[in-house]
């Protein structure tokens, strides 16, 4: 089997004067924790939205292993095999914790008007399936005993995590986590941390926006710098943090962070 | 007679009224992005206002012109206070709430506002009196009376003066800097909950304005008649671009113009006799009655509508609107 | 969830007997009672129908009543001498269900990529272009007949049963009205149960999610046009059956019926009640359906008492309280009376 499982190629994306993406290529294997990293506004979140099919991009199609994907329709992306977080999470605050899991399901299910008001058997089964996985998924990222809160009535340490179960409840073939550590405190980073090489560990891959530099290069394979829409670079951890148009681009930014 | 003539004059008139009306959505759009539905029923209040005062002075010995002033600088106060009170009341409450609220909200307001002038004003119309002898003057094959004169002549000095104070003056320059990014306006100093309300009250007095444009245009006022106009002007909002003045201005003279062919023309196009193969299984009643119409005049509210739809389809930035991406 | 006990049982026992008892009990206080109760119980059809699209789909329709329209308008040409056509009660109303749900996805197709500001005024303006459609469409072909409506409609008849008809059954007079309130009844029960099944299916948490954040149900995988479109539909149909309904109740049709201040009322009802549940939007139904009547009866005497004429028109007080209902609620209880709570119901079946 091909070991490539994602491929940019050559997307651009503007908004009005701003490029924020600038034909960005870029290659995912399979089994891979991949890195996206970039000062602010350097196009990380756009890159994601682009992917997802939630912007339109200008230039440039995506493959997930070995199929074009229709970026026109962002819920048959999803459905092909990728699943995301949002920089600012995006739950279904008057939802309960397991219901956002069981929706985050909702392209695995089949059951339409008809069997829901007829409770067929296969419908019934089939709820019963999606709540059993859904309450594994809640279980497995820790927060089984929030089950039946409101979305939006979580901590943010356990809304970040929601929000990666609703994800993980597509089965994808890709996560796609943007900045998942933000605003966390060190626990809450570690066990994050612990989280997202369990299933790597356990065959996923994963994309990763994240600005907390120990964090991604300490989990990454393999890391992408973008800035001002372009990427400058590519390559394993050491690498990256010896270039020197990273150093250039992050530090003309600012050299505060380290 | 010229139909053709006479049906741009028309649509030019009406044009007019609802461009000054669509700058009253379009500016409160610009500037929180909410569609202030009650404004089509401030409007007839200001219609209704100005009839009241204009019937309690027709049996003075005043000047008429200066009678038809009297009505219109005294619709303007109370439009403009029902227009603040809707921003302060109604609105500004629910400017962090979801979406929908503001919304709903505007429609019960527009409900009440309508219901509450039925109360004061009746349910039958009102005659608007005529105070401008209504001669008019032949223009190629066509007419002009003075009043649709005097209604063009009004919404190019209302459309002039109000791109001089929203381009000209500092609190123009406010207004605009909200309506670009609001949280940024306030950063800057801007009392932008000061500016939200201007803009609340210029929009009403234009549409007082408006109201009695209308009521003297078409000779009566009556408290349903917000709402078919509303909807009109904001239709033409949207055909120019919603939150663009310019655009208003524009797509209220396009909606006017469309209107007036449209329902000068749909007779003649959807007169079955005319049609082939239809009109020879119609051949008995054609020659009875010479036509048969399929939609007539009675249609006219439809094209508004019918335009907003296309629009909104094909090009929902509007005639001069800027696409803008939803963020994700 | 199995073991459900005896107070439990005596509830819906008891709840039973009383709806089974209500409208002899409401003849005795006055016969217009069973007729407004009948009412009441259609516009619980269109909340619950509206409530699928603005409550639980987060879709703003202010044209609800158009399918409304349709329905009753099904029936009406299908059932009445106008055309002289009688067809069968279950062939019509079946048929304005579909011909409302069709009508549903007409207006949804083009219009529901719209934002939802611009989707709520598009609704707002279909509903006016039907009601146009409707006066206008007597002529050169006279099918609506126009302003003077469509009288002398069929009435239900199912089973050998005239609805219209007072009979006597074991000594027991039942009145046309009477004998409608039971079918109404049963058509209530069974849409209920759809309402409450959809609420908490795949589709049900779709629509929710729609209204909750768009982006992230597309990103969840969910068909956003799709699932719109058949909230739309389903909302619309609810809205034909009620519309058939009252063709038969009423016996007569006119564009009248159909205007904007009926879209408003339901809406009024939905958000009230509380938007997306079904519970709370059938409260909210029943109590704006029934306040504005007892109002008729007492603002009148009240008014002529104090003031010694009529100030306000309960008509005019009717729409008074529609409109101030959206406002407060909107204000003091966005939720509305009887919130919509998902985790209640999830907890019954956990423990
Ligand atoms: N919907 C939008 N409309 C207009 N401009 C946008 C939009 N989304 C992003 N941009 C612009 O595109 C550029 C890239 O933004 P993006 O959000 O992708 O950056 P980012 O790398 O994720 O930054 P951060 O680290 O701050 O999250 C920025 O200049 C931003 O202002
Ligand atoms: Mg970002």
């Amino acid at each position: 089997m091909n070991s490539v499982l994602l491929e940019a190629r050559k997307l651009t994306k503007r908004f009005g004067g701003v490029i924020a993406l600038k034909s960005v290529s870029l290659t995912i294997h399979r089994g891979e924790i991949y890195g996206l990293i970039g000062p602010n506004g350097a196009g990380k979140t756009t890159f994601f939205n682009v992917i997802t099919g939630l912007y339109a991009c200008d230039e440039g199609e995506v493959w997930l292993a070995g199929e074009r994907l229709d970026l026109s329709r962002p819920h048959r992306v999803a459905a092909a095999g990728i699943a995301r977080t949002f920089q600012n999470v995006r739950l279904f605050a008057n939802m309960t914790a397991l219901e956002n899991v069981m929706v985050g399901r909702h392209a695995k299910g089949r059951a339409g008007v008809i069997s829901a008001i007829l409770r067929t058997r296969g419908e019934r089964g089939e709820e019963a399936a999606m709540r059993a996985k859904a309450m594994e998924l809640l279980r497995y990222v820790g927060i089984e005993r929030r089950a039946y809160d409101l979305a939006g009535h979580l901590s943010y340490g356990d809304q970040r995590r929601l929000e990666i179960a609703r994800a993980l409840a597509l089965e994808p073939k890709l996560l796609a986590l943007d900045e998942p550590a933000a605003g966390m405190n060190a626990t809450e980073t570690e066990a994050l941390r612990q989280l997202i090489e369990g299933l790597n560990r356990d065959g996923l891959t994963v994309l990763l926006i994240e600005h907390d530099m120990r964090f991604v290069m300490g989990l990454c394979h393999r890391i992408a710098v973008l800035d001002y829409g372009e990427k400058i670079a590519e390559g394993a951890p050491a690498e990256i943090s010896r270039d020197a148009r990273v150093i250039e681009a992050y530090l003309g930014q600012g050299a505060a962070c380290p | 007679m010229d139909i053709l003539l006479q049906q741009l004059i028309n649509g030019l008139t009406t044009g007019s009224v609802y461009a000054i009306v669509a700058l009253g959505y379009t500016m409160v759009y610009g500037v929180i992005q909410l569609i202030n539905f009650a404004h089509g029923e401030i409007v007839m209040i200001g219609a209704m206002v100005a009839v009241s005062v204009i019937l309690a002075l027709t049996d003075t010995a005043l000047p008429p012109a200066f009678i038809l002033l009297t009505g219109v600088l005294a619709a303007m106060p109370v439009c403009m206070i029902i227009g603040l009170a809707l921003e302060r009341l109604a609105y500004r409450p629910l400017r962090k709430a979801p979406r929908l609220a503001p919304l709903i909200t505007a429609i019960g307001m527009s409900i009440i506002l309508q219901h509450v002038a039925l109360m004061i004003w009746g349910r039958d119309p009102r005659a608007f009196p005529q105070l401008i002898e209504n001669a008019s003057l032949a223009v190629g094959g066509a007419a002009i009376s003075t009043v649709q004169i005097a209604i063009i002549a009004t919404s190019c000095v209302m459309m002039a003066g109000l791109s001089w104070f929203v381009y000209r003056t500092r609190f123009g320059i406010a207004m605009r800097a909200t309506a670009e990014n609001l949280a940024i306006a306030e950063l800057m100093g801007i009392d932008t909950n000061r500016v939200i309300a201007a803009t609340f009250a210029v929009g009403a007095a234009l549409g007082a304005v408006a109201g009695v444009m209308v009521g003297a245009y078409y000779g009566v006022a009556h408290y349903t008649m917000g709402f078919i106009l509303g909807l009109k002007a904001f239709s033409a909002a949207v055909l120019g671009g919603i939150g663009n003045l310019p655009g208003a201005m524009l797509g209220g003279l396009v909606l006017g113009l469309v209107e007036a062919l449209g329902t000068g023309y749909i007779g003649e196009l959807t007169d079955l006799c005319h049609w082939p193969f239809v009109a020879e299984a119609l051949a008995e009643r054609c020659h009875a009655d010479g036509h048969v119409v399929l939609l007539g005049s009675n249609y006219q509210d439809v094209f508004a509508f019918l335009v907003l739809v296309l629009v909104l389809i094909f090009r929902p930035s509007g005639l001069l609107g800027e696409r803008v991406a939803e963020r994700a | 969830m199995r073991q459900l006990r005896w107070p439990y049982w005596l509830g819906v026992l008891l709840v039973a007997a009383t709806l089974l008892l209500l409208p002899f009990a409401l003849s005795a206080i006055g016969t217009a009672w069973v007729r407004i109760t009948n009412l009441a119980i259609l516009f619980v059809f269109l909340a619950l129908g509206l409530n699928i699209v603005v409550g639980m789909a987060g879709l703003l329709d202010l044209g609800y009543v158009a399918f409304y329209a349709v329905g009753a308008y099904t029936w009406a040409l299908l059932a009445s001498p106008h055309f002289d056509v009688h067809w069968p009660a279950w062939a019509i109303l079946p048929l304005g269900a579909a011909l409302a749900c069709v009508a549903g996805v007409l207006l949804g197709a083009p219009t529901l990529r719209l934002r939802g500001d611009y989707l709520a005024i598009v609704t707002l303006g279909f509903g006016e272009i039907v009601r146009i459609f409707l006066n206008n469409l007597s002529a050169p072909f006279n099918i609506t007949n126009g302003p003077k409506g469509i009288t002398r409609i069929d009435g239900l008849s199912l089973a050998g049963i005239q609805f219209n008809a007072s009979e006597t059954f074991l000594g027991i007079p039942f009145t046309a009205p009477i004998k409608y309130y039971y079918v109404l009844l049963i058509l209530l029960l069974v849409i209920l149960i759809i309402n409450l099944r959809l609420a908490d299916s795949r589709i049900g948490r779709a629509w929710v999610a729609i209204r909750e954040d768009e982006i992230a149900a597309k990103a969840c995988g969910i068909d956003t046009r799709n699932v719109k479109l058949l909230a739309f539909a389903m909302g619309a149909s609810f809205g034909g059956i009620a519309g058939g309904m009252f063709a038969a109740i009423q016996g007569f049709v006119s564009p009248e019926s159909f205007v904007l201040n009926e879209s408003i009322m339901i809406l009024a009802m939905v958000v009230l009640g509380g938007m997306g549940n079904v519970w709370g939007v059938i409260a909210g139904a029943m109590l704006l359906s029934f306040v504005p009547e007892l109002l008729r009866y007492t603002v009148e005497p009240i008014q002529r008492a104090l003031f010694g004429r009529m100030l306000i028109e309960p008509e005019v007080l009717r729409m008074l309280i529609f409109g101030a209902a959206l406002v407060l609620t909107m204000r003091f209880r966005p939720a509305g009376l009887w919130p919509e709570k998902r985790h209640k119901q999830e907890m019954s079946v956990a423990s």
